[in-house]
């Protein structure tokens, strides 16, 4: 195996907010994110899912150190960068890129491709001044683009042509680790696949490790070796690709997976029963006691309320398989089985 | 953790509501929820219906024919929709795919008369029952709009007036229609807000969209719309804005309410997942034209147009095992200055094994694939059935 590159422990982000309560006022915080643990290899990829407000944008963005965690620690090759100033910060930052969601609002609309790719050769003094340009026409080059166009500013390139500009910004710093933050959902099917391949390619050719933040589960299955669940704030299910996608032991894993709308049913065997979840994810500025998916679930008892259960390897489970449930069982045919 | 268990908690606390929301919705098996807590998942079935694009044989609810929507600009003529056909009968969903630009918008747009007159060309037919839409003044269509057909909008943060409560823009769109007081139109919102899963719908009643969330606004859209009985619902993308689970439960409710009043549904969406799920036919659309048109079966299944292989290539599946997609290549075209021929031609790969230049030159019809049959597709290219066979459905798995 290779050696692990990042290594995430418990990690949280408490926001906090002012609500008018009364007379006075109250401090409350929304725990956005409230202890998240992984480990990420070398040239591996690992998936963050979940629905909006799950915590694994902030989760992202913690480790970028665009946000600085409440608590926690992100080891990068035995540094931990959780805390670091800004000043000790900058090496990492070389290391660890980014690649934002929407590719109309993470370009600086005033400044010419060219400048936005060399911005980052410039501030880690990577590229003589003479050859900036070389550099930059190659980096073009490598995400597809063409080489001429150094010179158009954003707007003159269409959606999926910006996000490959902001994967070429991206790679201009040779990074090991880039966190993907839903980069192609902001682009129409034919185009996401175009991308989806170029970010695959980079990884083979370059290999460079991927966080890859989605909450399309087709894409996810496609892209990540390891995939990890979350919901609100916390990991409630990690292991290998298969063994989520085909052996789901958490409920909410189950009903994400059955709830996703899926092209095989209608060429495959459509699963016979699928799980619908009712009423909405609880605000996270005061989430429920315990199991924090227990309002939501079929299985929750007594215990849930009480003891919020640990994501721990179960009995039943394969190796690197873990769940944080009371009441975790596998759970198959969740969806179409190819004819 | 120190907070209690829901049920002892305080009235105002968010959670224990969403613990009565579900089990309100869940009703009735979980009403008692505490009590049988080793109780099931709830399950939703979908059967397909089966059968051709016109079962009954009847005339359909909705007929569009060979409708054009062309916006003057500045640059030129914008062809955003160019000879579209389609018909939707009572009790069927029609689907609607295409990329953006594809004229999927626009054309319903133009089927619930909501483009700008003065800067839009409408030409063909739109019948709705039997009725002749296209051309129709302004004040007529204001009768059948929101009355016998109704639109549900991709963003219920922005299609629901924000200072304005739920209830009141209920009332107000029952009211339009219907020459009753306003109790009446109060007793019908509240059975609506029920009617599409709002728990609580008397306290929901007198709130505003914010205090909504997503999935609830949505709903809230759908019982506006659904209102005054209409027959006709075009839902455009209802389900872009919500997460996969909330969809789940937006879908099901269309399901179920199109099972209840039998109306006719134009489903406008990207997600050939959700199309898969949801639609009796299917309307694959590529620069302002239908390229293939069929039941789900046929068009998902059978495909017989390259564009439509290509969309199906290009998507990871949730249930597929993970190879390399097979992106389509290229860009949509101008819809200022559409190329001769065949639209998709540029970005085809199968160009060349068409004689001559026929993709180039001539614009294929919308014919019948087996040469009869509601099964059509535009394209030149010969023996489609076994290109598909042989080559397209190995590599989809």
């Amino acid at each position: 195996m290779s050696e692990t590159l990042l290594q995430v422990r418990d990690l949280k982000m408490h926001f906090p907010i002012k609500e008018a309560a009364g007379l006075g006022r109250t401090k409350k915080v929304v725990q956005a994110v409230d202890g998240v643990s992984f480990e990420l290899k070398a040239g591996a990829s690992l998936g963050l899912v979940g629905e909006s407000g799950c915590g694994k944008s902030t989760t992202g963005r913690m480790i970028t150190r665009l946000l600085t965690p409440t608590a926690g620690e992100i080891v990068f090759k035995g540094t931990d960068i959780a805390q670091l100033k800004e000043r000790d910060l900058r090496p990492f930052r070389r290391q660890l890129q980014i690649v934002f969601q929407d590719p109309y609002s993470s370009l600086n609309p005033r400044q010419t491709v060219s400048n936005i790719i060399s911005t980052p050769l410039r501030v880690h003094n990577l590229v003589p001044k003479g050859k900036e340009l070389a550099r930059v026409q190659e980096l073009l080059e490598r995400v597809g683009l063409n080489p001429e166009h150094h010179n158009r500013y954003p707007n003159e390139f269409s959606g999926g042509q910006r996000q490959r500009i902001g994967i070429a910004r991206a790679l201009a710093v040779e990074p090991e680790v880039i966190i993907a933050d839903e980069p192609v959902s902001a682009l129409d099917v034919s185009i996401q696949a175009q991308v989806m391949n170029l970010l695959e390619d980079l990884r083979k050719d370059l290999g460079i490790a991927f966080v890859f933040i989605a909450h399309d589960l087709g894409v996810v299955r496609h892209f990540c070796d390891e995939v990890a669940v979350m919901y609100l704030g916390k990991i409630v299910e990690q292991g290998s690709r298969d063994q989520i996608y085909n052996a789901p032991q958490h409920p909410y894993t189950q009903a994400l997976l059955s709830a996703a709308p899926d092209l095989g049913t209608i060429r495959g065997v459509p699963p016979k029963e699928r799980i619908r979840l009712v009423g909405d994810v609880p605000s996270p500025i005061d989430p429920p006691s315990g199991c924090r998916f227990r309002t939501r679930c079929w299985k929750a008892e007594g215990i849930c309320a009480t003891q919020e259960p640990l994501l721990e390897i179960k009995p039943q489970s394969s190796t690197g398989h873990t769940a944080a449930c009371h009441f975790a069982e596998p759970k198959v045919d969740l969806i179409a089985e190819t004819a | 953790m120190s907070t209690p268990a829901p049920e002892d908690r305080a009235p105002q606390d968010r959670v224990p509501e969403d613990r009565k929301d579900s089990m309100a919705e869940s009703a009735p098996t979980s009403a008692d929820a505490t009590a049988d807590a080793k109780r099931g998942p709830s399950v939703a079935t979908r059967e397909r219906r089966q059968g051709s694009i016109n079962p009954s044989g009847e005339t359909p609810y909705l007929v569009v024919e060979d409708l054009a929507v062309k916006f003057p600009t500045a640059d030129g003529l914008v062809s955003a929709v160019n000879g579209l056909s389609y018909s939707v009968p009572l009790g069927r969903t029609l689907a609607i795919v295409g990329e953006s630009g594809s004229g999927k918008s626009v054309s319903s747009m133009a089927v619930m008369g909501l483009h700008d007159r003065k800067r839009t060309r409408i030409t063909g037919s739109i019948r709705l029952g039997g009725d002749e839409l296209v051309g129709l003044p302004e004040n007529e269509l204001m009768k059948i709009r929101g009355d016998a057909m109704s639109m549900v909008f991709q963003d219920p943060q922005s299609s629901l007036h924000p200072l304005y409560t739920i209830g009141n823009q209920l009332v107000e769109a029952y009211r339009v229609h219907h020459k009753v007081s306003k109790d009446v139109a109060k007793k019908r919102a509240l059975e609506m807000l029920d009617l599409v899963g709002i728990p609580n719908p008397p306290r929901r009643f007198s709130q505003y969209p914010h205090e909504f969330s997503g999935g609830m606004r949505q709903r809230a859209m759908i019982a506006m719309s659904l209102i005054n009985d209409p027959k006709l619902v075009i839902a455009d993308e209802p389900t872009t804005a919500l997460d996969v689970t909330v969809q789940a439960q937006i879908l099901d409710l269309l399901n179920n309410l199109q099972k209840e009043f039998g109306s006719a549904i134009v489903l406008i969406t990207h997600d050939l997942g959700v199309v898969a799920e949801m639609a009796d036919d299917v309307l694959v659309m590529y620069a302002g034209r239908c390229v293939e048109y069929g039941t789900a079966e046929d068009v998902l299944a059978n495909p017989r147009m390259p564009y439509t292989w290509g969309l199906l290539e290009s998507i990871p599946t949730v249930s597929a095992a993970s190879e390399r997609l097979r992106p389509i290549k290229g860009l949509p075209p101008s819809l200022l200055n559409l190329p001769d021929g065949c639209s998709f031609s540029a970005r085809c790969p199968y160009v060349e094994r068409v004689k001559g230049e026929l993709c180039t030159t001539q614009l294929p019809e919308l014919l019948p694939v087996d040469g009869a049959g509601a099964h059509t597709s535009r394209c030149h290219l010969h023996a489609k059935a076994s290109i598909y066979e042989a080559e397209v459905a190995p590599r989809l798995g």
